[in-house]
């Protein structure tokens, strides 16, 4: 039995409240034609967040209480398909309905987790060999905007050896939504993927559904058993909806008009990472952008306080210094016997290559030294740092070894002699 | 006494408030039913008749009208044996026994008992007739490498008398060991468990003294230049990704005190995992056990309800203090206290009241040092000497000290050890900035020397930084030894790799004669006036020293590399 509600009190922002009896928190409800959330219960006096925004919102509009949460359809039947924010299709095909699951579930528990130890090949050297991407790992993008972080994650989804993708856009341009299809399409991987797409012209409210929805499908996913990894781009627009949602709601803002709960509505997300012993695995990759390039800002600097990591994309390169996956450690010893130390010792004499860079730049005098530095760091950039290399691990690796032995002689790479005397390519040098 | 009962009227976030009749305590738990689940929670305000209730548990389902359960009693720990080698969440339930009922996920409204259920050998230490008061132990139990005290509660008042007591022998944690009588004849059950009010102190000792001994990590940096003393404080901030969860691992693993407690409040759930996976492996120099075994672990991640995190800090303490009532070193260590204030500060939000800086409630400094006072060292009743020293990382936001929450830090702490990124974007470990920081302890080296070391230091950075503008070849000779005896400090004493199974662990004889040798040689004059000779000789030196670092303590390789190390640099000194 569905009692109707017709009388709405107030309409501020997203918000309208409604005198209702017997509403539960959290609940779903239909204001109109538009879901909304219960977010607040005063006496019979019942707030309501309406997804598709406050405009047009009539006093006389019918309210409805569906006497659940938010729930999303969970089956086989998602791959391949795109949804909206509120869970409906986007693609024209029929809405699902079957097995409804709730979204935002409890956390995993930590006496439940297992240490993660898999490697995800995505056949970006600055990935694979420098920071390493581990499954059930979390870790964003820094990035500002103009730079190419969508191209770079739907690399990553047509690469990465998953058995499942779920990419939830929030705040995406048409475009890039558009380019997002397309590419997955052409690259056969759309069959194995769900997306949730909120677009920069759609409701605020549904921007911050985006998150809950995917990662609810995901963890089911990776109940049954399958690698899952989520793309989330991007995190800051999902930030900016929770701000301006607080706002209107005349919260007190914490830090540049953020609500003083970003940081858990962030962690809360991103802790959907997980390994499950004997099932699958859920791995987050997102986008984080940068307003000024400052990490100090605070989405990227809450976003790094929750995250294992993160890669840092400027100029169209994936940054090593900035860039960092906590959970390296984890797999670059079971890879190759060089991949550690060869990874150490190509960002050390990468550094040593900037600083001769700077020296140049003051005018300072370069010695032999210092030629060979730049000789290695243009290689560095164009063999390995470039984006459209697309190389798996081991021939990163040989590359790697290559590079050093066109610049260097042995003793100066700082590298182990037994590590040397075994891949040195070029054994006559020896 | 009779329960008070009442009714939901709103929801907002994890708040509540609830209209009652009867009566209700500020700060009781209180259980909000839902269809079949009841849902904990902590009076936290009481206005107009109506109370305020945060729920430690996700708030949606509630309505409007839902009965609420008030238990009149503060929010408590239960203390017992059995304590050590736990799992638990911010509201002490242990999370493997949790596991093991509701498998992956952490089902709402499920409270476990957190004193596992077994039996303990008790061996009494009063009589029947003797005279008791609150702290006093009635009993003893072996619990691992500890003889654990069963104690009379510490919130009990005046003084009382045992009426009955066990013999020795083996009875269940919660059966009756001992009845107590006071003076008005009222009669008090005592079993092996009691509990205790996590936001009240535990005050049961004669007489808090000055923490004057050093509490050695093993860390060369802390030990010798921002040393932490046994019963004292010191916080940890740094920005993201600087390795404040690493150190505080490894103070941890090396702390030379009795039992630790690790609170993870608020941070990753991956980290907490190394720990519980890492340490029951790892085995304690100082006992041959497990360090597991000396461990507790309270773990409130950053995807846990944020009410309870607020709550976990406190019940970290508690169980600190309850061990240091047994005459134990105690060290908390919590991670991080930023999460900490965060939860208050939405808190403070919910119930609106006025913001301070940054939001966070005016009362946010006065909560954070009555938090750190609860360390100390003290003398207890029976004359032995106890601590527990506390030491919190701080995350602040993008990295700025100047925030409230590392200031309020600040003032009440013995030991600042402010980590900076350029050191840990250098991979320079521990990322400790050994100028910024400070601390009010002595540590394990003579102060004064150490001092006279740092200023070496201080004066090498500042020919650094000129060297920048004049290059280097605008700079004298002498400046630029200077210059490389501070790198040399830094790279040989301050930096310490805690992957190296011989380097992690430098016990503090090691710290002294070690330091002896290189202050004698940064002391020392050196007649080179090339630089790039100067260059080759400090280098090499750094060299010595490291391959002194790789050699165990107290072998003969030991003593051969000091020799080595001592003639390389007096080889070289002037005159």
């Amino acid at each position: 039995m569905e009692k109707v509600y017709t009388k709405i009190e107030s309409i501020v922002g997203n918000v309208v409240t409604v005198r209702a009896k017997n509403v539960r928190n959290a609940d779903l409800a239909l204001v109109g034609d538009s879901y909304a959330t219960v977010i607040k219960l005063d006496k019979d006096l019942v707030s309501l967040q309406v997804f598709a925004g406050g405009q047009g919102v009539s006093t006389t509009d019918p309210v409805r209480f569906l006497g659940r949460p938010m729930m999303v359809s969970f089956s086989e039947n998602l791959l391949g398909r795109i949804f909206d924010g509120a869970g409906v299709p986007r693609d024209n095909g029929p809405a699902l309905t079957e097995n409804m699951i709730p979204i935002g579930g409890p956390s995993v528990n930590p006496a439940k987790r297992i240490i993660p130890r898999k490697m995800i090949r995505t056949g970006i050297p600055m990935i694979d060999m420098f920071n390493t991407l581990v499954e059930s790992q979390k870790l964003p993008v820094f990035s500002v905007s103009g730079e190419p972080y969508n191209q770079l994650l739907s690399r990553i989804a047509m690469q990465a050896e998953v058995d499942v993708i779920v990419l939830g856009g929030m705040g995406l341009k048409y475009d890039d939504y558009l380019e997002f299809r397309d590419t997955l399409e052409k690259g056969g991987a759309i069959s194995h993927t769900v997306m949730f797409i909120h677009t920069a012209s759609d409701p605020v409210v549904e921007c911050t559904l985006v998150p809950d929805l995917s990662l609810a499908v995901a963890e089911q996913f990776a109940l049954e058993g399958k690698k899952v990894l989520v793309l989330l781009t991007d995190m800051t627009n999902f930030a900016n909806a929770q701000k301006e949602m607080a706002i209107t709601m005349e919260q007190v803002p914490s830090n540049r008009g953020y609500p003083g709960d970003l940081y858990s509505c962030l962690a809360s997300r991103y802790e959907k990472a997980v390994d499950f012993e004997g099932a699958g695995s859920v791995t987050i990759l997102g986008v984080t952008t940068m307003p000024g390039d400052d990490v100090t800002h605070p989405v990227p600097d809450n976003t790094g306080y929750i995250t294992e990591g993160q890669y840092y994309l400027k100029n169209g390169r994936i940054e090593p210094f900035g860039s960092l996956s906590r959970l390296k450690q984890n797999v670059n010893d079971k890879t190759r016997d060089d991949h550690r130390a060869l990874m150490d010792g190509m960002i050390r004499i990468y550094a040593a290559y900037k600083e001769s860079l700077e020296k140049k730049s003051m005018g300072f005098l370069m010695t032999e030294w210092d030629e060979k530095l730049l000789k290695y760091g243009e290689l560095f950039e164009s063999k390995l740092m470039d984006l459209s290399v697309n190389i798996p691990l081991e021939e990163a690796l040989d590359t790697g070894w290559e590079i050093l032995a066109e610049c260097f002689e042995p003793n100066e790479t700082g590298l182990k002699t037994s590590l040397i005397k075994e891949r040195w390519p070029n054994k006559d040098a020896l | 006494m009779e329960t008070t009962i009442g009714f939901v009227t709103g929801v907002n976030g994890n708040l509540a408030k609830v209209e009652f009749t009867g009566s209700v305590r500020k700060n009781e738990v209180a259980y909000v039913i839902v269809d079949d689940k009841r849902l904990k929670g902590e009076v936290i305000r009481v206005n107009g008749g109506v109370a305020s209730i945060q729920i430690y548990e996700m708030s949606n389902g509630i309505k409007v009208g839902d009965r609420v359960e008030f238990t009149g009693e503060l929010m408590s720990v239960e203390l017992g044996p059995g304590l050590l080698t736990q799992v638990y969440d911010g509201l002490q339930n242990p999370l493997p026994d949790l596991a093991e009922k509701c498998g992956f996920f952490l089902e709402r409204g499920v409270y476990l008992d957190p004193i596992p259920d077994r039996d303990w050998e008790f061996s009494p230490s009063v009589k029947q007739g003797d005279k008791v008061e609150a702290g006093d132990t009635i009993g003893t139990v072996p619990e691992g490498l500890f003889t654990h005290r069963i104690m009379v509660p510490f919130i009990l008042k005046g003084s009382w008398e045992v009426a009955s007591i066990k013999e020795k022998g083996s009875y269940n944690v919660r059966s009756t060991v001992a009845v107590i009588r006071n003076q008005a004849g009222d009669e008090k059950e005592l079993s092996m468990v009691f509990s205790h009010p996590i936001k009240e102190a535990v005050s049961c000792y004669t007489e808090r003294l000055r923490p004057t001994e050093p509490l050695v990590t093993k860390i060369r940096c802390i030990d010798a230049f921002l040393p932490v003393a046994k019963g004292g404080t010191f916080c940890v901030p740094g920005p993201f990704g600087a390795g404040k969860t690493v150190l505080q691992h490894l103070e941890a693993k090396n702390a030379d005190v009795d039992v630790v407690i690790v609170a993870a409040c608020g941070e990753r759930a991956g980290e907490v995992v190394e720990i519980l996976k890492e340490f029951p492996e790892l085995e304690d120099p100082r006992t041959g056990r497990t360090l597991m075994e000396r461990t507790i672990i309270i773990c409130n991640t950053s995807s846990m309800p944020v009410a309870a995190r607020e709550a976990s800090c406190y019940t970290a303490v508690t169980l600190a203090e309850y061990y240091r009532q047994m005459g134990l070193d105690v060290l908390l260590l919590a991670d991080s206290t930023s999460r900490w204030a965060q939860a208050m500060r939405e808190m403070s939000g919910r119930l609106e009241e006025i913001p301070g800086e940054e939001a966070f409630p005016a009362y946010l400094e006065s909560t954070i040092a009555a938090f750190y006072e609860r360390a100390g060292k003290v003398r207890l009743k029976d004359g032995s000497i106890a601590s527990i020293t506390i030491g919190g990382t701080v995350s602040p936001a993008g990295g700025n000290f100047e925030e409230p929450v590392t200031q309020a830090t600040l003032k009440v702490v013995g030991a600042f050890h402010g980590l900076s990124r350029e050191r840990s974007d250098a991979r320079k470990y521990p990322a400790i900035h050994p100028m910024d920081s400070w601390s009010k302890y002595s540590g394990v080296v003579d102060m004064k020397r150490v001092e006279e070391a740092r200023s070496i230091l201080i004066r090498s950075n500042e020919i650094n930084q000129m060297m920048k503008v004049v290059g280097e070849e605008g700079t004298s000779a002498e400046d630029y030894i200077i210059y490389q005896k501070g790198e040399l400090l830094d790279a040989v004493y301050l930096q310490q790799n805690s992957f190296d199974p011989v380097d992690a662990v430098c016990v503090p004889e090691r710290q002294k004669e070690e330091f002896d040798v290189l202050y004698d040689a940064l002391m020392s004059q050196y007649d080179i006036t090339d630089k790039k000779e100067i260059r080759g000789f400090f280098n090499q030196l750094r060299q010595e020293f490291l391959d002194w670092h790789g050699t165990i303590f107290e072998t003969p390789e030991f003593a051969e590399q000091k020799a080595k190390v001592a003639s390389f640099y007096k080889a070289r000194i002037a005159g």
